[in-house]
């Protein structure tokens, strides 16, 4: 975040114009993206209308929908509605899992890139970031066909003779968890990467010199030394992973719903349900603030 | 010798094993798109036999059934992509500046909060907030409402690479205009601009690819009949993923791998021009 802004050069030339500098921008990201966020807070209080849309009258109907299952017609007895609540704890999960498969494969590299020498070191980042560049929905709709029941990839491994019968991936939680690696990956091997190559290998040097073995060092020195970068790699790809919409779309089914899919279904066509997309959202968002405030507080730490 | 026989035990650089992870990582990554391009050269209207060598969905992607959507959806999205990536360069380049060199101010915190807000927001979240607030204030759906959001959401994009490039100039350049009469439009227009554009640059080019790239909010705001790009496809590939779309995907991929391949190449000549600068 270093680029936000906190210059060490200030000069007096553009400081009596900054309002009228900031204000264009103020304006447009104020109306048009912090008012309709205000918008959703209101609509998630509000009753649905039934053929998508609202009815402008106060109604907590939306937050409850969410947690109690009060019969058909709402009148029965209140119970626990675990429908919803199921989809955010999978949510979670999924985007947990996909979290700690990028470390997994995203340390290793990201580590192996930085102690590249530099004349070649620019050009592995290049290969980790261009498949980045490429359309998220071009790649996930890649995904889907290599891993398809009759894909590519089922048929080469029959063809090896390595399987007797089709792997069925595509439409598992497996599958999303791939879309989803295969989505973020480099936000987490970019930030581990800045860390590493600040490293001071000499530490390394030193662990050796008092006798600690390869992973004792990898374990004790490095991991502890580049640890911000580790979290802001994780962070990256939690959060989008949270809300995404494409990956358990195109490469999931009916048993891997996520939030995502949860909220566009309330949006789409007639049978939507405005307020209760809109509290979906308010907790989604929720969810994201409190990971970034946890973010904020341990950088804060970091730098005490 | 004795003494160096245990720093010597091991490179403590390596890893056994990352070599191969990296390996792994790269082949993740690439396979799923080289699969694409190589199937949609396949003469064959089965997606899973291969039938041998031909151009005919290439063909198909601009004369075919669907070439007018598609044209019309290509259209849309680089029209977009560029107003948007245009405008919200514009929007940056001015904050940039009244952010990195307006002094200390009241509410500047705030103010970075508000500029980030739609890289922080998921980006479902900001399509529903989008929705909800161009059907309350009564603005019909189409290439308008898909025009706004865009800027929109590519302001933190653009302003990112801008503010990081200016941080980097010392403003006795700026002073030494004003100093020799120049008004503050000139300083920027002639002193300032030159120097900070491979900053703008790289900005738009960001702003454009992430353009290019929506499909969530677009895909929300976007009404009925006006498609881009990504909605079109999408819509395509929810009927089965056809030859004429991985033709299509393919184009798309390669087109996007020029873009970055040659803000990779901005960015080398404008480090070498940056080194040579030091030096004088």
């Amino acid at each position: 975040m270093a680029a936000f802004g906190s210059g060490s050069t200030v000069s007096r030339t553009f400081a009596p114009v900054r309002n009228w500098l900031l204000m264009p921008t103020w304006l447009t990201v104020g109306i048009f993206m912090l008012l309709p966020l205000l918008l959703i807070l209101v609509y998630s209080f509000l009753t649905k209308e039934f053929r998508g849309g609202v009815i402008w009258e106060f109604s907590l109907a939306a937050y409850d929908q969410f947690i109690f299952d009060r019969g058909l017609f709402g009148d029965a007895e209140p119970s626990i509605e675990w429908t919803y609540i199921n989809i955010f704890l999978r949510s979670l999960v999924q985007a947990t899992v996909a979290t700690l498969f990028c470390l997994l494969i995203g340390f290793p590299t990201a580590y192996f890139i930085a102690t590249r020498p530099p004349s070649t070191r620019s050009l592995w980042l290049f290969l980790i970031t261009v498949p980045y560049w490429v359309n998220l929905l071009i790649r996930t709709v890649s995904m889907k066909f290599l891993i398809r029941e009759s894909g590519p990839l089922n048929q080469a491994l029959l063809g090896l003779g390595i399987i007797d019968t089709p792997l069925e991936i595509i439409n598992t939680n497996l599958a999303v968890q791939l879309g989803l690696f295969y989505s973020y990956l480099p936000f987490m091997v970019l930030p581990i990467y800045a860390s590493v190559e600040r490293y001071n290998f000499s530490l390394s040097e030193a662990g050796a010199d008092l006798y600690a073995g390869k992973w004792t060092i990898l374990r004790r020195i490095i991991l502890p030394s580049i640890k911000p970068g580790i979290i802001a790699g994780c962070i990256l790809v939690f959060v989008p992973s949270l809300g995404a919409f494409l990956a358990p779309d195109l490469l999931g089914g009916a048993k891997t719903f996520m939030i995502g899919s949860l909220i566009e279904e309330q949006f789409k066509g007639n049978a939507g349900n405005w307020p209760f997309g809109s509290a979906a959202s308010m907790i989604l968002l929720s969810l994201v603030l409190f990971v970034l405030l946890f973010y904020a507080r341990s950088q804060a730490r970091e730098q005490l | 010798m004795d003494r160096y026989a245990y720093s010597k035990r091991f490179d403590v650089k390596r890893y056994p094993g990352f070599l191969l992870i990296t390996m792994v990582c790269l082949l993740i990554l690439y396979a799923p798109l080289l699969v694409v391009m190589v199937y949609s050269f396949n003469d064959s209207l089965s997606i899973t036999k291969w039938g041998g060598f031909s151009l005919r969905w290439y063909v198909d992607v601009f004369t075919g059934l669907e070439a007018e959507k598609y044209k019309r959806a290509a259209w849309n999205s680089l029209s977009i992509a560029l107003m948007a990536a245009t405008v919200s360069t514009a929007m940056a380049t001015a904050a940039a500046i009244g952010m990195v060199r307006g002094g200390q101010f009241k509410g500047k915190s705030l103010s970075f909060g508000l500029i980030s807000i739609p890289i922080m927001v998921p980006e479902i979240v900001t399509a529903v907030a989008m929705l909800i607030f161009f059907s309350t204030i009564g603005l019909t759906l189409g290439y308008g409402s898909i025009l706004i959001a865009h800027i929109v959401f590519c302001i933190p994009f653009a302003y990112l690479p801008i503010a990081a490039r200016l941080q980097g100039i010392e403003s006795s350049y700026e002073e030494a205009a004003q100093d020799l009469y120049a008004n503050r439009w000139k300083t920027f227009r002639f002193v300032l601009m030159p120097i900070l554009f491979p900053g703008m640059l790289s900005g738009f080019l960001l702003a454009f690819i992430i353009s290019l790239d929506d499909f969530i909010i677009t895909n929300f705001i976007k009404g009925a009949g006006v498609e881009t790009l990504p909605t079109a496809i999408f819509g395509a590939v929810k009927q089965g993923i056809k030859p004429n779309i991985m033709a299509l995907s393919t184009l798309m991929l390669l087109f996007s791998v020029l873009m970055v391949s040659l803000s990779y190449i901005i960015g080398r000549t404008d480090r070498s021009v940056d080194s040579k600068s030091n030096k004088d």
